[in-house]
């Protein structure tokens, strides 16, 4: 009897056994397919943004003959004239510092006015002077500056004006020459043959607007090249970039394409010539935004991005974890704290532009904050960050063993001791994670900052959290929309960037987190 | 075991309260709810000095609630509520004026799990004494540490390690670490919440011995499950029954004379 039973029931067993092991297989079928599927997605993502961003940190060259003429550069020879100028301010003991072509007439304005009139005026007409001298009055009116009988200030500020000019003016020459011109004679040159203004014109073309800042950067640097014929580097317009990097293709008809079949010729000849080098593409590193591709960089972007963070970090992670640490051990529990806690859930979820809506109207239009700064993209972010760092640090609280809680109130410590030395140590790592991942939605986040202005085109580098910039994701989101062929690459390369950089702050967590899990 | 309660509470047999010397801790009338639930229901009794005091009844008897209830580390459990007067040398400790970090250095408590500080041997021993400001230099300190941990029997086996983390111990020698960081605050009293139930045997006769020997300078107050061990290691016993205090007499006397039938019927084993 009992063995026909037990016989019975193994094989009962050993019939549903095949059923579960089946149950199990397929539970686990299921399970490596979405993996599978989630990992072709990853690595379609990454294979188009790689394929379509890695020619951007390349870009192509030419090398140019330039002659820096004289009448071009500084047609007045303001050179002489303003080391001249120099060196008899400082003879009076003016303190201009800097050589000729150093010394910005602003600049010079600025330390001129640390001086008196009296010595001004010596500068200026041979004697001392005071501020109602007529002849003084008339030398300044001669020069369109403004002065009255007896108004010092106003005098003292016009002479310091005449001499900043004056100081000033090679700085000013070479700032503002005109350096289309050699380059344009540079091209000319190598294609004698092009005549015709509209030839010309589309031969131009074929090198980068930026040609000029490189020339008047070096002559900046160097005025001796003034007069010198040089050999120089620059950029070749961001459409022969894209037809040599194979984005515009040669085959289609003229009409169907941005670059036409002379200026096609022409670069095929300078390839000939061996004039064309490829080259590290450092502009999209090291510059801000532009309207031309290859003068673009994300540099600005990223800057911007740094601030930002640094303004979200500094506010978010001290303010998450006192309101965490408040919340989860001090708080009494009532129907006041039970309010709070659902809404800082309720916050975690609330989308983003409706925080930069709320910045918007608070930070800019209420306490008149400057538009599109990080310190306000940082505090409309922290916003965003606080429900995050919240929610996560109070998890690692409660998390913690209550043992060691009543361990340090067993031996006498007080509340506050027993968190501060015990309980916030062993949460930190999970405080610090859920920082960081709110950091990293912070980096990634661009709805909020269109409100508060971030999306403005910013060509210069911020230098502090207070200066107009943009933030990467915002840098992505522009140059996705420009219409030129060449921002498509550098949009995927923005991308790649970001994502170097997402990489790198999840890498610092994961680092963090062991170093403090060490001390156990 | 039941859940339900006798309306009234009974009163205690045996001798609760001291008939000569001062006790070292009087309860008296001592009630605790937690919430709805009346956890301890009017106890009164004497735990006299230097001695060790043993708790024992079946689980939810309110032995542990009322141990805790003399540090007050029901304290930090919102729900509860206690009333009556419980005094240590005569001072009551629910007193407003009492503090209970003052209180809590006085009475030192060793839980049921052994829980050291997730830091060095070293610096569980030393937390106590320095935020209580017990010592003035290094070398006291590292005097006291030392001392602290000869008395719990455990500075032969780590005196080479002390930088080493407390959490890598054997459970009986964090067991016993959590005993030296006890002592090393100088209390008067230690209370132990089950002190070996997570140890095996050979740690547990290592700690009861250690027990044996503290006697002589504290007063000293263990909730265990093990009757022999209360039988091994206590002068007087306490029997908790369902919130009531059922009988408290000497440790001998309880064991082998028991007056009243539920503690007759715990002692051998009969329910629990």
């Amino acid at each position: 009897m009992n063995t026909t039973t037990s016989g019975a029931t193994r094989d009962k067993v050993a019939r549903s056994l095949k059923r579960r092991y089946a149950a199990e297989k397929r539970f686990q079928a299921y399970g490596i397919a979405a993996i599978a599927l989630a990992l072709m997605m990853i690595l379609t993502l990454f294979v188009t943004i790689f394929g379509t961003g890695y020619t951007a940190f390349w870009q192509t060259m030419i090398n140019l003959e330039v002659t820096l003429y004289p009448q071009d550069i500084d047609p007045d020879n303001s050179r002489d004239a303003a080391a001249g100028m120099i060196a008899a301010a400082r003879a009076k003991g003016i303190g201009l510092d800097g050589d000729a072509h150093l010394l910005d007439p602003r600049t010079a304005k600025q330390q001129a006015l640390e001086s008196d009139i009296a010595t001004l005026s010596e500068l200026a007409l041979g004697r001392p002077m005071t501020a109602d001298n007529p002849e003084l009055i008339a030398f300044l009116k001669d020069r369109f500056l403004p002065a009255n009988i007896g108004d010092e200030a106003l005098v003292k500020d016009s002479l310091a004006t005449w001499l900043g000019n004056e100081a000033g003016a090679f700085n000013r020459a070479i700032q503002s020459a005109d350096y289309l011109r050699p380059v344009k004679q540079s091209i000319s040159d190598l294609f004698p043959e092009v005549t015709g203004r509209r030839d010309k014109r589309s031969l131009y073309e074929i090198v980068s607007p930026g040609a000029t800042y490189v020339l008047r950067d070096m002559v900046l640097d160097n005025p001796d090249l003034i007069g010198q014929r040089i050999s120089v580097t620059v950029p070749m317009s961001d459409d022969i970039d894209q037809l040599e990097k194979g984005a515009i293709k040669a085959e289609l008809p003229e009409s169907a394409r941005r670059v036409k079949d002379n200026q096609i010729a022409w670069f095929e000849r300078l390839k000939d010539r061996g004039l064309i080098e490829t080259t590290f593409n450092t502009t999209l590193f090291t510059a801000g935004d532009s309207r031309e591709p290859e003068l673009a960089g994300i540099w600005g972007a990223v800057v911007g991005s740094f601030f930002t963070l640094l303004v979200t970090l500094l506010l978010s992670f001290p303010i998450g974890v006192a309101a965490a640490v408040y919340l989860e051990e001090f708080a009494p529990t009532n129907w006041l704290t039970d309010l709070i806690e659902v809404n800082i859930n309720n916050l975690a979820a609330v989308p983003s532009i409706v925080f930069g809506l709320l910045g918007l109207a608070v930070f800019l239009n209420f306490f008149g904050m400057p538009r599109s700064a990080p310190v306000v993209g940082g505090l409309v972010l922290t916003l965003m960050t606080l429900p995050t760092i919240i929610i996560a640090s109070r998890a690692a609280l409660k998390s913690v063993p209550p043992s060691i809680r009543e361990a340090a109130l067993g031996i006498g410590a007080s509340k506050m001791q027993s968190i501060f030395h015990h309980v916030l140590p062993l949460a930190m790592p999970g405080m610090l994670t859920g920082t960081i991942i709110g950091m990293a939605q912070a980096l990634g986040e661009t709805a909020p900052l269109l409100m508060i202005g971030m999306v403005a085109f910013i060509v210069d580098i911020p230098g502090s959290p207070f200066d107009s910039a943009t933030v990467m994701p915002v840098q992505i989101y522009l140059w996705s929309d420009s219409p030129e062929r060449a921002f498509t690459e550098r949009t995927s390369a923005a991308i790649m960037i970001l994502l170097a950089f997402l990489v790198f702050m999840n890498a610092a967590a994961v680092v963090l987190r062991k170093r403090f899990e060490r001390r156990w | 075991m039941s859940t339900e309660q006798r309306p009234v509470p009974t009163p205690t047999i045996g001798i609760p309260l001291m008939t000569d010397g001062t006790p070292k801790v009087a309860a008296r009338n001592v009630n605790v709810y937690y919430g709805d639930k009346h956890a301890i229901r009017d106890v009164s009794m004497d735990i006299s000095q230097r001695e060790v005091t043993a708790f024992i009844g079946p689980s939810g008897c309110g032995k542990s609630t009322f141990l805790r209830c003399l540090n007050r580390m029901n304290d930090t459990i919102d729900i509860c509520r206690i009333d009556g007067r419980i005094a240590i040398d005569d001072r009551d400790i629910y007193d407003r004026k009492m503090d209970v970090v003052q209180l809590r250095a006085l009475v030192g408590m060793v839980f049921q799990k052994p829980n050291p500080f997730p830091k060095s041997i070293f610096e569980n021993i030393a937390y106590g004494p320095r935020i209580h400001g017990l010592v003035d230099h290094k070398s006291d300190l590292d005097q006291l540490v030392q001392s602290s941990l000869e008395r719990a029997g455990l500075w032969k086996e780590v005196k080479d390690r002390l930088d080493q983390p407390g959490t890598g111990l054997s459970g009986g020698q964090q067991q016993r670490l959590c005993i030296a960081r006890a002592i090393a605050v100088q209390p008067e009293i230690i209370l132990m919440d089950e002190p070996c139930s997570a140890l095996d045997p050979i740690a547990t006769s290592i700690v009861e011995d250690l027990i044996d020997e503290l006697r002589a300078s504290y007063t000293i107050v263990i909730v265990t499950h093990s009757m022999s061990q209360a039988a091994r290691v206590s002068q007087k016993t306490a029997f908790f029954h369902l919130g009531d205090l059922v009988e408290f007499d000497e440790t001998e006397k309880l064991f082998t004379n028991p007056q009243e039938q539920r503690t007759q019927d715990y002692v051998t084993g009969r329910f629990g």
